[in-house]
């Protein structure tokens, strides 16, 4: 087998049936390497956003075939993609969606908690994953007391305490200022490059999408060929 | 994993402190409410039984006329003095026995008067009744047998009547003959009933029968039993000997009663005791309109928190981590009000107990079943929540504005 994490195998994705049927995707085939850092691109309706659900275990194709980590996730039922998102996938949200009124070290190591994970052990990885943001001293703090940028750090906090072997941000850039994306894109590739951690970012700034090293642009739900897109 | 789901619900409920707390109030009153009116309402059914119990020990109880309507209290013949002899006489395991007659007549002594109860009786009413005597001395037999104006006074005549002054050889007029006072009775309070059992002049049978009422009838009869004997059998023993004096045959209703303290006593606390079970179960009505309650704010809870519920699914909560985190979020709040209820009804039950000076008893299998029933409905009203929080797609539930 190849080592691919994300394997779209002509992949559809079809609501509605009949004259309402729209085809977010449509026959879509791609690969993600284990260690990329890859830009999904594309207008809203593009199908991004599908793509990115599909990725992320949050959705199932109606056609074709999703292997993830070598996994048809096609057949699998909503607890069993709750497991595997639990397991191997961390999300970094373009609203941070962290928990109010709770420090950001019970941000952090909720997703150990649904995992089981006895607590001093919890506490202790979730305190390493901030250090690995560079919140190591800010642990006690709560969202409202975090910056904009310091909060995206804790939701990356958050997506690395698991190990996870793909990390997917949808849009993590979109609610910070031009400093702040800039430090957050860095956070990324430093991760990418120096913990060979696996990132699909869904972005609509090309600014950003310059930091990976692979964009895969969607429109009208198929993939643009990289000579079309110019 | 329950422990962290334990702490995690405390945790969403104290991040709203006072809407968890307005939330539980529901439950609150609703429990509190049922302690405090079954702890009163217990309180008061012993009250009474130790009232009833106070009219005396083994006491029975002889009237003529029928339990049931169809023979009244006129119509069935009285009793005479001789009936009273053959009980004495042939019933086994009485102590004592009583015969009285009633009436009410106006008590006059200097300027003061009273309306209140003549009974005419011997000593043995004393016994039976359970009274003693706190002056003077009891009828002597020869007052008994010529029926001579000789009287005991209950407490209360004494009080109201002659205050601090001493009531021992006076002479009172009561009706039209005037008696002399030659004993006073100690205080018995209230009868079950609610009736001053000391608001009494006590004079010789005899004395009433023919001075006060011109009639030779007796209307009660009250007889004790033996400590040693039961109560039943004296009871029957009596019952059989009264329908063969007065002719009954077998088959034919007795026109008399021979009531038993214990059974009245029976019959008082199961009519308390009914009574506070139905004040208990409208109360009850209250803790399923707390669990609604608890229900329309775990619903707003759902629909506020619904970007949560995404992002908990997202990063690895199965939907019944979900369902169990509402789930426990409405019990804790439900069991907390219960523990909070019990607290009140505890405390309202006391002072109301205190102020109307009834035994304060606490029952641990209502506390343990109120405790349980609001953790119950925590779950019944907690479930439905719960269940719309579980189910939905984490998709939508992250695009939630």
């Amino acid at each position: 087998m190849t080592d691919a994490v994300v394997e779209f195998q002509e992949l559809s994705k079809i609501y509605g049936s009949g004259d309402a049927e729209v085809r977010a995707l449509d026959g879509v085939s791609l690969r993600i390497e284990r260690g990329e850092f890859v830009a999904i691109m594309g207008a809203s309706g593009s199908g991004k956003s599908t793509a990115m659900n599909v990725i992320g275990c949050l959705d199932v194709p109606t056609g074709g075939d999703y292997l993830f980590c070598g996994v048809s996730v096609g057949g699998l039922d909503a607890d069993q993609r709750a497991r595997l998102r639990r397991h191997y996938i961390g999300f970094v949200f373009q609203g941070f969606n962290l928990l109010a009124k709770t420090s950001a070290l019970d941000n952090v190591e909720l997703p150990l908690v649904y995992r089981r994970v006895p607590k001093q052990e919890r506490k202790e990885r979730a305190k390493v994953a901030l250090e690995s943001v560079g919140l190591g001293a800010r642990t006690k703090h709560t969202p409202s007391e975090l910056s904009g940028g310091q909060q995206q750090r804790v939701a990356i906090a958050r997506a690395l305490v698991t190990e996870p072997s793909l990390l997917l941000a949808d849009e993590p850039t979109g609610n910070l200022d031009s400093t702040t994306k800039g430090e957050i894109m860095q956070l990324l590739l430093q991760l990418n490059r120096e913990r060979g951690i696996t990132i699909a970012m869904v972005t609509h700034e090309p600014d950003m999408a310059e930091y990976a090293q692979r964009i895969i642009s969607f429109r009208d739900g198929r993939i643009q060929l990289p000579e079309a897109a110019q | 994993m329950i422990l962290a789901s334990l702490l995690m619900a405390l945790r969403e409920l104290r991040r709203n402190t006072l809407r968890s707390l307005l939330t539980m109030l529901g439950i609150v009153i609703g429990v509190g409410a049922v302690i405090a009116l079954t702890n009163i309402g217990e309180g008061a059914t012993a009250r009474v039984k130790s009232d009833i119990g106070k009219l005396g020990d083994n006491l029975l109880i002889v009237r003529p006329g029928a339990q049931r309507r169809s023979i009244s209290f006129t119509q069935a013949p009285p009793f005479k003095l001789v009936d009273v002899e053959a009980i004495t006489r042939e019933v086994s395991g009485v102590s004592a026995v009583a015969p009285t007659v009633g009436s009410t007549q106006l008590a006059v002594w200097g300027n003061q008067n009273r309306q209140t109860t003549i009974m005419g009786s011997d000593n043995a009413y004393l016994d039976v009744r359970g009274y003693a005597l706190s002056q003077g001395r009891k009828f002597a037999s020869s007052e008994l047998s010529s029926g001579s104006a000789a009287c005991l006074l209950g407490a209360t005549v004494q009080r109201e009547m002659f205050g601090e002054r001493d009531a021992l050889g006076q002479s009172l007029r009561v009706g039209k003959i005037s008696c002399i006072v030659v004993g006073v009775l100690t205080a018995k309070g209230e009868s079950g009933m609610g009736q001053d059992q000391d608001d009494m002049i006590l004079m010789p049978l005899r004395t009433v029968q023919r001075r006060v009422l011109g009639s030779s009838d007796v209307s009660t009869i009250f007889l004790s039993a033996r400590a040693d004997r039961s109560t039943q059998s004296v009871q029957q023993q009596t019952e059989s000997l009264l329908r063969q004096r007065r002719g009954l045959l077998p088959g034919q209703e007795s026109d008399f009663t021979v009531r038993d303290m214990q059974e009245i006593a029976e019959t008082m606390s199961q009519a308390t005791g009914t009574l506070t079970a139905l004040l208990g179960a409208i109360a009850a009505v209250s803790l399923l309109v707390g669990g609604i309650g608890i229900m329309n704010i775990m619903l707003v809870n759902v629909t506020e928190r619904t970007r949560e519920i995404g992002v908990r699914l997202a990063i690895g909560a199965l939907a019944s981590d979900v369902l169990v985190q509402f789930l426990l979020e409405a019990v804790v709040l439900s069991a907390l009000g219960g523990v909070l209820g019990i607290g009140l009804g505890l405390g309202l039950s006391w002072s109301v107990t205190r102020a109307l000076d009834v035994p304060f008893l606490v029952q641990p299998p209502i506390l343990v079943l109120a405790f349980g029933f609001s953790a119950l409905v925590g779950v019944l009203f907690g479930f439905l929540p719960a269940r719309k929080a579980a189910s939905l797609n984490p998709i939508e539930a992250l695009r939630h504005e």
